[in-house]
């Protein structure tokens, strides 16, 4: 395996001088400033930063004077993110930049995401957020006990791995056996949620099963059309809930590749 | 290998860093102050106190009576001096160099002949101008004197003073406290900060984090000692300013000082490296850096000269590295003792060699 045209076994001291690494739950010296670990990193590495151009990319001009121990988990990630651009890398790994965050701050570091991934940045994050994964990523791996169980883009990895659309009607099991006997559909029923679900195979077929709901003269409640997301292929994939799992870190890796 | 500009970086960061954490600026400043300021004011007191005087009675006698034993025990009656006899027959000038001692009086052969005779005869008093005892003594061997010749029939003054100046210096507790407790700075400081940067960055995974830097371990470890080397030389300023001003503490200062103030931080932010290195957690990583550290803080003569202890605690003391920093501080800054020092200085910088290369090799950026 290479990375950047280096082995990472033999050459990480050199690949880490060409990489940008933000760690799970990023840390820093808690006395220290954005701006001043920024010219830290600069030192460290050798190289000539504008320190005002990299605090602007992360949206953290505003903090870049206040100690690391004053920052919010968001600008504590977004400080990570600044560092990790010190050496201008070309390949960034994001280790669960998100993780722990509220809401908003999540959509704020995805905003510094997408500004990289716009400026020609190719990054790897990892995270145990699926919508994040959507909302960012050209590329999603899917990865089961250390092995990639699926991999694409977002639309792929549903078709491939997904159940196809379905049409689902709140109602009781007498409707259901009505539809079964009145339409060529395939119908299940889930006593418990009360819910009919008839798998579509055509868009016209979700057509026939209301018609025949409303010939039936029962009462029948919400409806909706629906597809599996990439949490339900997730969850289908992946062997065994990520707690129950012992030794093997379970990762899904969403990778973004720049279409060149 | 070893960069010079990501040394100064990483120094640049830490210290700016360890200046406005008031806590660690507290300990390593102003605790070794506050101790001195303790110690001195529980051991030097209000007054000086009594002060040890050397006397030799070269007094012959005459008639069976001796003037100058009478005049000695007199003295040593007095509240500010404690006589300590000298044999006849010893050099008086080296008895006094080779104890330390600044202040003696010797009482002339003839003493009872001429006191009795009406002859004048001179005590000669030994004294450093530069010690406060001298004055002490001048006055009162004077104010007894004025006595005798008082006691005499006709009251005139055959008892006069002459005076010799020695440059041995009588060394008192304070003096002795300011070597200790720099060492005790030396010591406490860059140990208890290590220990607990080195646990807790592990912890944390911020070692981690510079891991995929350019920075090296060696590099980092190099830019730590360099900042505990400044905080010890500023300590060693303070301490010192405090025990000259504030207790008028005799102390040499000298250029041998520097190898201890350079090798002692050095020493022992390596051993903390090492002892937080070596730990799982920083809970036990506290735990040992205590067991490391208090042994040392008490019996490698920090509080009290290990001459003071008995024989096989000052055995222990001299396994105790720590040892080394104080009784090389001591020899230079109060009793000039060089040659002992330059032993000291090689003691100590194979041990820190040894601790150095030791935490370098065995710490890890990351635990794999």
């Amino acid at each position: 395996m290479k990375i950047l045209g280096l082995d990472p076994w033999k050459n990480g001291y050199e690949l880490h001088k060409k990489i940008g690494v933000i760690p799970q739950e990023f840390t820093f010296f808690e006395k220290t400033s954005p701006r001043e670990a920024i010219n830290y990193y600069a030192n460290l590495f050798g190289v000539k930063v504008d320190v005002n151009e990299i605090l602007r990319e992360v949206l953290l001009e505003d903090m870049a004077k206040q100690n690391f121990e004053n920052l919010s988990g968001g600008q504590k990630q977004k400080m990570g993110l600044a560092l990790s651009l010190v050496n201008a890398p070309e390949l960034l790994f994001l280790d669960e930049p998100t993780t722990g965050l509220d809401p908003n701050a999540r959509r704020a570091i995805w905003e510094v995401i997408r500004g990289l991934k716009a400026k020609g940045k190719t990054i790897i994050l990892t995270t145990h957020y699926l919508d994040e994964a959507q909302q960012l990523s050209d590329r999603v791996a899917i990865m089961d006990h250390g092995r990639i169980v699926a991999m694409g883009t977002t639309e792929e990895i549903i078709q491939k791995h997904g159940s196809g659309e379905r049409l689902e009607i709140h109602g009781n099991k007498k409707l259901a056996e009505y539809i079964k006997a009145n339409t060529e559909l395939q119908v299940k029923y889930d006593e418990a949620k009360m819910e009919i679900t008839i798998p579509l195979e055509k868009k016209i077929d979700a057509l026939a099963a209301l018609a025949a709901a409303e010939q039936s003269g029962l009462d029948w409640g919400e409806i909706q059309t629906r597809q599996d997301s990439l949490d339900d292929v997730f969850v289908k994939l992946v062997s065994e809930p990520i707690e129950k799992q012992e030794n093997t870190e379970v990762i899904e890796k969403t990778s973004k590749k720049k279409r060149r | 290998m070893v960069s010079g500009r990501r040394i100064y970086a990483d120094f640049k960061v830490f210290s700016v860093g360890y200046l406005r954490n008031k806590f660690g600026l507290f300990f390593g400043l102003i605790f070794p102050v506050i101790l001195i300021l303790i110690f001195g004011a529980i051991f030097s007191g209000g007054g000086t106190g009594t002060v040890n005087v050397y006397a030799q009675n070269q007094d012959e006698g005459v008639f069976g009576q001796n003037i100058g034993d009478q005049f000695l025990a007199a003295l040593n009656e007095s509240t500010t001096i404690k006589v300590i006899t000298v044999n006849a027959s010893e050099n008086f000038a080296d008895y006094l160099a080779a104890h330390s001692a600044s202040d003696g009086i010797i009482v002339p052969q003839s003493f009872s002949a001429d006191y009795l005779s009406g002859q004048q005869v001179n005590v000669t008093i030994y004294g450093n101008p530069a010690s406060s005892t001298s004055g002490i003594v001048g006055g009162t061997v004077g104010g007894y004197a004025n006595y005798f010749n008082l006691q005499r029939f006709n009251g005139s003054m055959v008892i006069g003073l002459s005076s010799a100046t020695v440059s041995t210096q009588q060394t008192t507790y304070v003096d002795f406290l300011i070597p200790g407790l720099i060492g005790f700075s030396i010591l406490t400081s860059p140990m208890f900060s290590l220990v607990n940067i080195s646990s807790e960055y592990k912890k944390t995974k911020l070692f981690k984090q510079l891991s995929l830097t350019p920075l090296t371990k060696m590099e980092w470890l190099i830019s730590k000692v360099m900042w505990y080397i400044v905080l010890t030389i500023a300590g060693f300023l303070l301490m010192v300013g405090v025990g000259i001003f504030g207790f008028g503490a005799h102390v040499t200062l000298s250029p041998w000082l520097i190898p201890f103030l350079a090798l002692g931080p050095m020493l022992f932010a390596a051993l903390g490296m090492l002892v937080g290195t070596v730990t799982k957690s920083p809970e036990t990583a506290g735990v040992i850096g205590n067991i490391v550290t208090f042994p040392m803080m008490f019996l490698a003569g920090t509080f009290f000269p290990i001459t003071s202890m008995p024989q096989y605690l000052q055995t222990v003391a001299h396994v105790l590295p720590l040892f080394y920093v104080t009784e090389g501080l001591n020899n230079v800054m109060v009793y000039g003792n060089i040659s002992g020092a330059i032993i000291d200085i090689a003691v100590l910088g194979i041990i820190t060699l040894v601790i150095f290369v030791l935490a370098v090799k065995l710490f890890k950026w990351r635990e794999d």
